[in-house]
């Protein structure tokens, strides 16, 4: 799949802008005042300019609004309305322990289920494609909020937590490579399937239907950089799990905590930017190619 | 509305014989000239007389090559070339429908056929990952996605000759290797085609059950080895004798 800057910067920034409300919903830290004003700020941009990056690939984005309409089919759709609800419910639990010094514990809990729901539905648009078997599977979810919830912790000052977090994220993350690495193999769609001319022997792709490329394969058939998949992914955990782990459990200073939040937002970028990279799209098989 | 109907009056599609099709091309031609000037918004190209030509396409032919297995019979089968048109299937179980977040993609309750509402549509391109068969192209210039509509300006369009309401594409193949039908009806051209031909889905492990069919190429004729010139280079005489027979001996002593 192709790896568009706009998809990898909204899931890296949504993802760590909705963990990040998600624990100051559930009050931690529970901050009031000028603090909550800078947690919040820096949760909404995270959150808003993930969501805004989004708007970036469509096609047609002065018609995004009707997105909020097909809730009932549409993950994306679903995305679209948690995201806004998510987003109301913490703007009214900001205000009150921004101007008011007042934590509504029951509002900060439905905004943080809520920052968790919006996640949840993003992940859910790979989950559900089978016609990405690296991604059709459980593992995506649970990656994609054992992610947020960490690098949410990060960012809230929850050293314990984020510590335990980011191992648990790690291990997801790995998970992920290590299943979808044989996940196109396993799902048994090959050139024959593809074709139907599986039983009389076995197909290859002779001619492409014309000698330019098209929509088809800039989208879906994404090979640059694929050779340095292993070297990223050490890159990936490097940055996004173990120097930030390292740099927590040594003796607490802002900066180090300042240089382990970028360290994991770089790690998450490039691990974004291999889940996409890496990703085959069944279409692929017509052309010959993965 | 992306809720895709539990069944349909119709089910009107395609059938493509894999045993017929020639690979011109021409129902790629006639697709892109017939929906360029009709429903919807043109199929653009992008740099089309220069270096890297590129464009919206709702079908086109892919060719593959196919080693047969050995058999006793024939240890070295020779290879078989197949041309394979390709285009929107009409799925009764549609993913890029149900993924659609804005409406703009529905599947008609009356004819079962595909469609995008451009108005709505707003190019996310979700379809298109949803769909496994590369059937749905973002248009480049107009930013929503186009896909195969069955030419549903045609089929219904009382302007044109009743011969002509059929898609563009079975109307021009030269062939014969496309048919369009009512898939709903057993008793359809299509229908008995695909019961006698053993018409098969393609990728079914996908669960879309497509509408469209694809008839399996027949098996290969096995004609007897014939040759012209063996008559003429057969021995006249099995066992000659009188000079022949002791000029033939003669020569095998030497």
């Amino acid at each position: 799949m192709h790896p568009a800057p706009s998809v990898i910067l909204f899931t890296t920034f949504s993802g760590l802008g909705f963990g990040l409300l998600a624990w100051l919903g559930l009050g931690y830290p529970a901050v009031t005042g000028l603090t909550a004003f800078v947690f919040f700020t820096i949760a909404y941009v995270c959150a808003v300019g993930g969501l805004m990056a989004s708007a970036f690939h469509l096609g047609r984005p002065e018609r995004a609004l009707k997105a909020f309409t097909q809730w009932r089919t549409s993950w994306l759709s679903r995305e679209a309305v948690m995201s806004v609800a998510a987003l109301l419910v913490m703007g009214v639990y900001a205000i009150g322990t921004i101007f008011f010094a007042t934590a509504l514990s029951l509002v900060g809990v439905l905004g943080a289920v809520l920052c968790l729901l919006t996640v949840f539905t993003t992940s859910m648009i790979y989950t559900q494609l089978k016609t990405v078997p690296r991604w059709h599977s459980p593992l995506t979810p649970v990656m994609f909020l054992a992610m947020a919830v960490a690098g949410g912790a990060l960012l809230a000052g929850q050293t314990t937590a984020a510590v335990i977090l980011l191992l648990l994220a790690g291990g997801a993350l790995v998970a992920t490579w290590v299943h979808g690495d044989g996940a196109f193999a396993r799902s048994g769609t090959t050139l024959a399937t593809a074709t139907g001319l599986g039983s009389i022997g076995t197909p290859r792709a002779f001619e492409p239907p014309h000698t330019g490329t098209n929509y088809l394969l800039r989208e879906f058939v994404f090979v640059v950089g694929r050779k340095h998949g292993m070297k990223l992914r050490i890159i990936a955990f490097v940055l996004a799990i173990a120097l930030p782990v390292i740099l927590l459990l040594v003796p607490f200073s802002h900066w180090l905590a300042l240089v382990a939040v970028l360290s994991h937002v770089a790690g998450v970028l490039v691990a974004r930017w291999l889940f996409f990279a890496q990703a085959e799209h069944v279409v692929g098989l017509y052309y010959g190619k993965r | 509305m992306t809720t895709l109907p539990d069944n349909t009056e119709k089910k009107l599609g395609l059938v493509i014989d894999l045993d017929t099709c020639v690979g011109c091309h021409a129902c790629v031609i006639s697709c892109k000239g017939w929906n360029t000037e009709n429903y919807g918004a043109p199929l653009s190209d992008q740099d089309p007389y220069g270096a890297a030509p590129s464009g919206t396409f709702l079908n086109r032919v892919h060719s593959y090559e196919v080693q047969p297995l050995a058999t006793s019979a024939k240890v070295q089968p020779p290879a078989q070339l197949f041309h394979f048109p390709k285009s929107c299937l009409h799925c009764e179980d549609a993913p890029c429908v149900t993924v659609c977040p804005t409406g703009a993609s529905y599947k008609r309750v009356e004819d079962g056929i595909v469609l995008v509402n451009e108005n709505d549509c707003i190019g996310c391109g979700l379809c298109a990952w949803a769909c496994p068969y590369g059937a749905r192209e973002k248009d480049e210039a107009e930013g929503v996605m186009k896909k195969c509509t069955l030419c549903v300006d045609r089929i219904y369009n009382e302007n044109l000759e009743e011969v002509d309401r059929i898609p563009t594409c079975v109307r021009t193949c030269p062939a014969g290797a496309r048919h369009f039908g009512d898939f709903a009806d057993p008793d359809s051209h299509v229908s008995r085609l695909t019961a006698e031909r053993g018409g098969m889905d393609l990728m079914p492990e996908m669960g879309t059950k497509p509408v469209n069919k694809y008839l399996p190429p027949r098996p290969k004729d096995a004609l007897p080895e014939i040759d012209v010139l063996a008559p003429y280079l057969a021995p006249v005489d099995e066992a000659p004798g009188g000079f022949l027979g002791w000029l033939d001996k003669t020569l095998e002593k030497l």
